[in-house]
């Protein structure tokens, strides 16, 4: 019998019951929850006088809605502050562990899990937001869920689901200079699409992907989502184990080496096997630009604008062509001619203290350019801020003209006042292009942190792996 | 949730692949802590020509004529045929709750992304993955008043022309939707076999059943 793959090894792990068609009921052993998704939920439960099945399985935070700067002032917006005052109301009424807004451990959903050890290795992890895919970078099974399956989550512990297909993913080789965990997720997406790892859960191997830090790899798995897969996963090894030592939720004493032993198991067995294989030579990527309305209209930054005209696909031209009039830009045109009126590193994706690291390096003792009217740094979290603090990270940024702000979603999508205003367009390390996305009538470009702040300082888009080397 | 049996109606096309959630429901309005009056923010940037906010009343606001749901004849379609990966992006419910508060009852397409796909089910709404040809085939037939019968029962769609298409769907979900039932009363069904994994499983992993306050 062929072995397991680590996708195989964690469903089979949390599988309570089969259905005759194949469907599973699969055990969830953490359930984040956040102020846009979960209010229906909740109410749902009150409606049908159900209780949560275990609260200890939640923790909450309210991120997408927060303002990122006067957080002592509270929201000004008054449909916001309602959302997060209801998430907060709820979390009291069902007795749910919630950092609140001015909890030092307050931060974006998916970079608090992984820095308190909420999410750990060989859990499944679900959240009502499609990101929840980051937790994957830990070797545990995480993916995003509609409304009504946060309330399914709430009231049984539990979701029906239907076991993905493996879809393995190696990147190997040594990347260039410059190049990083996100021109690595962008250049697969442009490799297979967004709808490549559709019905899949992507496993990311090979040598480049073992390089990276848990930071890298949770940077990787997020983005799977938008390679069409619910779920990434890496590998448990060394980095991830020394990772979780010592997080406040993770496990303590002889816990700890058991789990530790239990973890060492959660990789593909040698003669696994996998739906599909795709292999990607780390050597060949280059700092990624998107220049379209989905993440596959990516390019390398020495590229040009894509023609609509060379592709055989009508739907794909049209979509090409849409793409290029929301964006404002000719086919033909090079990247790196490409002007910026505003700079976002932030997001679930890229928020993280070696995000910001690699952006402070960039910017330390330069200014932002002067077509550039907003530049903005969010940490992920209250502690990602205290840490970059600490490191003084925080007066690189401002000195070069950025706004240092408080941790939160921010302008990856705009539901507090962090946006774009119409036609704007944003060097972002988020992840979505979409129309719209990071306000209306905005337009973003997908980069990495070191990408993002060198296009700020340089005040349009430049090949970072040339500019550190000057 | 509305049971799904079987349902005839005017199909409206939206002739784009790769339709996001944050397309078919922009962020503003997902700040309402309620589960319906989505339907007249759907597609909201493409189908108004001002920026729509929260709780706006929609009656008086300028309208994008060149966008299909505006064009008279398919005012009341209940079926809406689109291109590939429909739905993907945000995992936001709030998608299927505008498409289905609009009036949609089926989306046909060549494929969904699977949160999506997955939230329609929980909302009486039925999403149809054809291939990519059949689909193409439907947008060169369409016309103005063109109709299609879609029965879950018998997973079938019969066109105008009198032609059989016919559809997959998993046959649980398929019961959950022609039944209109409840999720979480039917797992709930299970909850001794939920206790007895916890049991078993608090073996295995003690870690993760002690009791830690942070």
């Amino acid at each position: 019998m062929a072995g397991k793959t680590l996708y195989d090894k964690l469903w089979d792990d949390h599988v309570v019951h089969t259905e005759n068609d194949g469907s599973c009921l699969i055990y969830i052993d953490r359930h984040l929850v956040h102020e846009v998704t979960s209010p229906q939920a909740f109410d749902g439960l009150r409606l049908a006088g159900r209780k949560p099945w275990n609260v200890a399985r939640n923790l909450a935070v309210a991120d997408h809605n927060v303002p990122t700067n006067h957080r002592d002032q509270g929201i000004t917006d008054p449909i916001s502050r309602l959302q997060v005052e209801t998430l907060d109301k709820n979390c009291a009424e069902f007795g749910i562990t919630e950092f609140g807004m001015s909890d030092i451990r307050q931060g974006i959903v998916h970079v608090i899990g992984p820095e308190q050890g909420a999410t750990l290795p060989g859990m499944t992890v679900v959240c009502g937001d499609s990101h929840t895919s980051t937790h994957g970078a830990s070797g545990a099974l995480a993916f995003g869920i509609g409304t009504s399956e946060v309330e399914h989550t709430l009231a049984t512990q539990c979701l029906v689901q239907k076991k993905a297909k493996n879809l393995l993913i190696n990147v190997n080789g040594e990347v260039g200079k410059g190049v990083t965990a996100k021109d690595i997720v962008l250049a697969i997406i442009g490799e297979i699409g967004t709808a490549g790892g559709t019905g899949y859960t992507i496993e990311f191997g090979g040598s480049a992907i073992r390089a990276l830090s848990m930071e890298g790899r949770m940077t990787v798995c997020n983005m799977a989502i938008e390679a069409g897969a619910r779920a990434g996963l890496v590998a448990v090894d060394d980095v991830t184990i020394d990772y979780y030592r010592n997080r406040p939720l993770s496990p303590k004493g002889d816990d700890w080496f058991m789990a530790e032993r239990v973890w060492q198991n959660l990789h593909s067995d040698k003669d696994a096997v996998f739906d599909k294989v795709i292999n990607i030579d780390a050597t060949k990527i280059k700092p990624q630009v998107t220049w379209g309305t989905s993440p596959e209209l990516v390019v390398a930054v020495d590229a040009v604008v894509p023609n609509p005209a060379d592709e055989t696909d009508a739907v794909k031209a049209q979509s090409m062509q849409r793409a290029l009039d929301y964006m404002g830009l000719q086919a033909g045109q090079k990247i790196t001619d490409i002007q910026i009126d505003k700079v976002f590193i932030g997001s679930c994706t890229n928020s993280r203290i070696e995000d910001l690291r690699a952006a402070a390096v960039v910017v330390e003792g330069k200014k932002v350019a002067a077509n550039v009217k907003q530049a903005l740094i969010v940490p992920g979290s209250g502690l990602i801020k205290q840490q970059a603090e600490s490191e003084g990270l925080d007066k690189i940024f401002i000195d070069a003209g950025f706004e240092w702000r408080d941790a939160g979603c921010s302008m990856c999508l705009a539901m507090n006042a962090d946006r774009l205003e119409e036609g704007e367009r944003c060097a972002s390390t988020s992840n979505r292009n979409f129309e719209g996305r990071q306000g209306y009538g905005g337009r973003t470009h997908l980069v990495s942190p070191a990408m993002a702040a060198a296009a700020g300082i340089a005040g349009h888009f430049v090949d970072v792996s040339s500019w550190i080397g000057e | 949730m509305k049971a799904f049996t079987t349902l005839t109606s005017i199909v409206a096309p939206l002739d784009r692949a790769n339709v996001d959630t944050d397309a078919i429901i922009p962020k503003q309005f997902l700040k309402s802590i309620r589960r319906t009056g989505f339907g007249v923010y759907l597609f909201d940037e493409w189908r108004y020509l001002d920026q729509g906010q929260p709780d706006m009343d929609c009656t008086n606001r300028p309208i994008n004529k060149d966008f299909v749901l505006n064009k008279p004849q398919y005012k009341s379609a209940q079926i809406l045929l689109t291109r590939e990966n429909f739905g993907c992006g945000s995992s936001r419910e709030h998608a299927p709750w505008a498409l289905e508060d609009y009036g949609f009852r089926a989306i046909i397409a060549p494929s969904f992304a699977d949160i999506f796909y997955n939230n329609c089910f929980k909302n009486g709404l039925l999403p149809i993955a054809l291939d990519a040809e059949i689909v193409d085939g439907l947008f060169k037939e369409l016309t103005d008043d063109y109709a299609l019968t879609i029965d879950l029962a018998a997973q079938t769609i019969a066109t105008p022309s009198g032609k059989t298409i016919a559809f997959n769907v998993d046959e649980n979900r398929k019961f959950r939707l022609l039944n209109g039932l409840d999720d979480i009363g039917l797992t709930l069904q299970h909850a001794d076999k939920i206790h007895a994994y916890e049991t078993e499983r608090a073996k295995r992993a003690p870690w993760l059943f002690r009791e830690v306050s942070i």
